[in-house]
């Protein structure tokens, strides 16, 4: 026994130029998508503004410069210095609102994202792995969630709740939970009848490991490209909550309530409109861009050998 | 046998799954095993043959304790297993180990291998400390013929061979008394085979560990077992030992099988039993004699009753003909 | 003339980690109603190398060749169009998963008419009643009625009749079949392997064997290929390579087989096939050869001669014993 092991422990070597790491593969899928990289690219200066905000906002975002109402852009006739992106009616710096309504509107895409991923995560898990009732009827809630147009739900759910920034992230986590439980509740089908499963449960690993430490990880990419792809979709929810007076409130500078705000300078004051529309827009793109990179690189479907 | 309890024994296994037919809540239920009695000793190996849908990876699953039997017992040592036995505790789950076919598919590609062999410690015995876990996982990958740096590598690192060597190694953490190897080479190549049965009958020679050897191929059977129970729709059709079997099979399926599998000699001339047709269904298998379709034998009776499985040669047979010599 | 002729034939795959070559320099020549196997471990390019030939690989695919004639046609200058104008009519191929060959949608009668439209034209009436005739020929039974089935209702070796019968749909000088019967049970194989050389006697058409299986190789072929690491390494009538062996590649994986093994323990071929990043210098085969030397280890092998089955090697085996190299002289080489 003991010649025939070192014998076969010499044969069985590896390949000792071991292939590239996860990481370096993941980042060789990915940037291989340039508009996902510009998208990265542009998310990452979005999180640097909003974390500085404090230092580098040229004033601050509520006060009023009572003798500046509607200063124009700084390259259009009339426009100053002082504010490069002009003033809003009440002769608040639009730069410095837009740079603290970042921290908003990424304060509200993480909170939306976590929230529903974890709760749907879980409602997935268990509803995947032990079907049965429990399946139908996590299931069919999900199901009647899914039935109601969902910003109208998350009216529904802000006017029970009262409008506010909070209520307003608690309705769109609610209005995004189905999409978490039906895909992890897919890959979790998938993968419970695989065979490093049953060899988990030949070892006597009870559920609740099964589900978490057997199962999980390998359920992991598809929610990832789903909660990146979602970030854009709750920013873009909070705004039009806030854009129907239903989300933050005055003075925040969050994007859609300074939207909702400026609707009637629409025709005489273009840039009070313009600017938190534009920014809206851009973060939403970017970061549907790096979604669609980061499924480039995580859907072994997509993967070529 | 002697008065010896042996260490594994199926005494009448059945298994049945039920399902919901085409037409709205008809109850109809798939046999998969039906009847299967037998006895593994301590470093024995028994082979169980057949194509696919004839039970045998079932039979994996029921003595496993992934599934409970619809019917029958299996005994393992002193401890009998039967659809009223609960969850079983760790002893008895230990006793038992399996090694599944793909080694693609049977090994956690988000652990390390590692933790892979840590785990079946880690959930029986969290008593042990990690240093005496990590310690005897380490041995058996040495044991295995893998590396210590193989340790912390993931599984997607290794090749086919090297996985399944890491699932033997998973398989034996536990000290198990019983290893199923559920088609282990099947999925290897031919080179890489040789390797991992080499290393299966090191192990078994080393450890006394009896195997329980499923697989579809019979040059590997034949290299491997020491008793062989062939099994045709659910059912064991012939039952005995290896050289007996091989070298005069006495049911007509065992014939078929033999004469079917390819010989690597091209100097060999045989004359081919060719059998017609195709596996009936599981769910309404044929009246009598589950084989007699196909079966180039037949006669009226073996369509009427089903024949049992009786000594005929030293070997016990179902087949009403099997006494005769045709 | 040969029917099929291939020289030099290269495959390199574009990875994220690099060019991978999986099909490295193989010739290869059939003649007219031949049966030829191609034998080798995964990884050893052999169905890489048909793929090529067909037309059917990836765009990541780099595919160089000195000569790829078939039935007197250039196949490296002629237009993706015109190639697909042989592809499927002179020149067809069954896989190994029949259950996913077909595509699940559409009938088998659908499927096998849509190859004869394509290729031959006709009316419906005659299509149907060809398709009929060849579902006959593979030996489905009752033919009218499986024209009306859909894959899922059919076993796997019905499915692989139905491949089958597509593939000669219009009666094809070559046929390639890749691993036709890996995904079958054991009686299942033998009928299928009945039928391929059974239509190949009846239709006359030649018949490439991709397989790793031995028994299956020394049951059909009538002459073998081997291959190793994208390489051809040996070819040689069917006996004289079970009998006399001449790579080294071909001896160990036949001693490995578990029917000519002597007692308990197998001989064993260490290691395995190299992948990207550890690709030798010398002999792709030299690590794991219990009969290499120095030479191997440095410099490629070299093709011998047809009395030694072209064997890649620089010592080609004789009766199991390496021979000596020509001029260079062997004496205080030490084995290594």
């Amino acid at each position: 026994m003991t010649d025939t092991t070192a014998v076969s422990t010499a044969n069985a070597a590896p390949n000792n130029q071991a292939p590239v790491g996860p990481w370096r593969e993941f980042w060789a899928y990915f940037s291989e998508n340039k508009g996902a990289v510009a998208g990265l690219g542009f998310f990452v200066v979005l999180v640097v503004v909003a974390l500085l905000a404090d230092f580098i906002a040229p004033h601050d975002p509520i006060e009023q410069y009572r003798e500046h109402f509607l200063v124009p852009p700084v390259w259009v006739d009339g426009g100053s210095w002082d504010f490069l992106l002009g003033t809003d009616a009440v002769g608040r710096d639009i730069l410095s609102r837009l740079m603290f309504g970042a921290r908003y509107s990424l304060f509200i895409g993480c909170i939306v994202v976590s929230g529903a991923a974890v709760v749907g995560i879980a409602i997935g898990l268990f509803a995947g792995y032990l079907g049965g009732w429990v399946d139908t009827v996590a299931m069919r809630v999900m199901d009647i969630l899914l039935s109601y147009p969902p910003l109208l739900l998350a009216l529904v759910f802000v006017a029970i709740l009262g409008p506010g920034l909070e209520n307003a992230i608690v309705a769109i986590a609610v209005i995004q939970l189905p999409h978490y439980v039906r895909l992890t509740r897919a890959s979790v089908m998938s993968e419970r009848n695989r065979d490093y499963v049953t060899s988990a449960r030949v070892a006597g690993a009870g559920t609740l490991r099964l589900v978490t430490v057997t199962i999980l990880p390998n359920c992991m990419a598809p929610i990832i490209v789903q909660a990146a792809l979602s970030f854009s979709t709750a920013i873009l929810d909070a705004a039009a909550l806030g854009f129907l007076g239903m989300g933050a409130q005055p003075p925040l500078p969050e994007w859609g309530t300074m939207l909702a705000e400026a609707r009637e300078f629409i025709l005489r004051a273009w840039w009070v409109v313009t600017f938190p529309g534009v920014a809206i827009l851009v973060t939403v793109l970017a970061i549907n861009l790096m979604g669609d990179g980061l499924r480039d690189a995580l859907d072994p479907k997509l993967k070529r050998s | 046998m002697n008065a010896q309890t042996p260490l594994l024994s199926g005494n009448d296994l059945t298994r049945h799954y039920d399902i919901t037919g085409k037409r709205f809540g008809e109850k109809l239920s798939v046999k998969a095993l039906q009847g299967v009695s037998f006895q593994l000793d301590k470093g024995e190996t028994l082979a169980v043959v057949g194509e696919s849908g004839c039970g045998k990876s079932t039979l994996a699953r029921l003595i496993t304790m992934i599934e409970s039997p619809t019917a029958g017992s299996f005994r393992i040592g002193e401890t009998v297993v039967d659809r009223d036995t609960g969850k079983p505790g760790k002893e008895l789950r230990a006793a038992v180990q399996i090694v599944f076919q793909d080694p693609y598919s049977s090994l956690n590609p988000r652990q390390k291998v590692g933790t892979i062999l840590a785990e079946p410690l880690l959930i029986n015995h969290p008593e042990i400390s990690r240093a005496d876990r990590e310690k005897k996982a380490r041995d058996m990958l040495a044991l295995v013929g893998l590396r210590p740096e193989h340790y912390d590598r993931y599984p997607h690192m290794f090749s086919g061979g090297q996985r399944q060597r890491i699932a033997v190694a998973r398989a034996l953490m536990m000290n198990p008394k019983v290893l199923v190897l559920d088609e282990p080479v099947s999925a290897l190549d031919l080179s890489v085979q040789a390797q991992i049965l080499n290393l299966l009958v090191d192990l078994q020679d080393e450890f006394g560990l009896a195997y329980l050897f499923i697989s579809h191929d019979l040059s590997v059977v034949r290299h491997m077992a020491d008793r062989v129970m062939v099994m045709y729709l659910g059912r064991p059709v012939e039952y005995g030992e290896r050289d007996e079997i091989f070298n005069n099979p006495k049911h007509p399926y065992t014939k078929a099988l033999l004469s079917a599998t390819p010989v690597a000699d091209p100097e060999h001339t045989k004359q081919r039993l060719k059998l017609e047709g195709e596996l009936p269904s599981p769910i309404n298998p044929p009246a009598g004699c589950a084989f007699h379709p196909r079966c180039p034998v037949a006669i009226d009776r073996c369509a009427k009753e089903r024949p049992d499985l009786e000594a005929v040669a030293g070997r016990d047979v179902s087949c009403w003909r099997a006494g005769e010599s045709v | 003339m040969s029917l099929l002729e291939i020289e030099n034939l290269t495959v390199e795959f574009q990875t994220a980690q690099g060019q991978f070559r999986a099909v490295d320099g193989v010739s290869l020549s059939v003649d007219q109603g031949e049966l030829m196997a191609i034998v080798g471990e995964s990884g050893s390019g052999k169905s890489v190398s048909m793929l090529a030939l067909m037309g059917l690989l990836p765009w990541t695919a780099t595919i160089t060749a000195d000569r790829l004639e078939f039935d007197g046609i250039d196949l490296v200058r002629q237009s993706a169009r015109d190639r697909r104008k042989v592809i499927g009519k002179d020149m067809a191929m069954i896989f190994q998963e029949p259950m996913t060959s077909l595509n699940p949608c559409f009938t088998v009668g659908f499927q096998i008419t849509e190859a004869l439209k394509t290729h031959l034209g006709g009316s419906r009436a005659t299509r149907r009643a060809r398709a009929v005739e060849l579902l006959n020929l593979v030996g489905l039974p009752e033919p009218e009625r499986r024209l009306n089935a859909f894959p899922h209702q059919l076993s796997g070796g019905m499915n692989q009749r139905v491949m089958i019968a597509i593939a000669i749909a219009c009666r094809p000088k070559l046929l390639i079949a890749d691993e036709p019967t890996t995904a079958l049970d054991v009686t299942i194989q033998a009928q299928i392997l009945d039928l391929l050389l059974d239509l190949r006697e009846k239709e006359g058409m030649a018949l490439i064997l991709i397989t790793h299986d031995m028994g299956v190789v020394a049951e059909t072929a009538e002459r073998v290929s081997v291959q190793y690491a994208g390489q051809k390494v040996e070819e040689q009538k069917v006996r004289d390579l079970f009998r006399d062996p001449h790579h080294p590649y071909t001896s160990a994986l036949l001693s490995a087989l578990p029917e000519r093994a002597q007692g308990k323990k197998l001989p064993t071929l260490p290691g395995v096939v190299p992948g990207l990043f550890d690709r030798p210098e010398g002999c792709l085969f030299a690590p794991r050869c219990a009969h290499a030397f120095d030479l191997c280890h440095k410099r490629q092998a070299v093709q011998a001669g047809a009395e030694d089955g072209f064997a890649l090697c620089h010592t080609p085996l004789r009766k199991g014993v390496p021979t000596s190299l020509e001029g260079a002289s062997l004496e205080g080489q030490v084995r290594s």
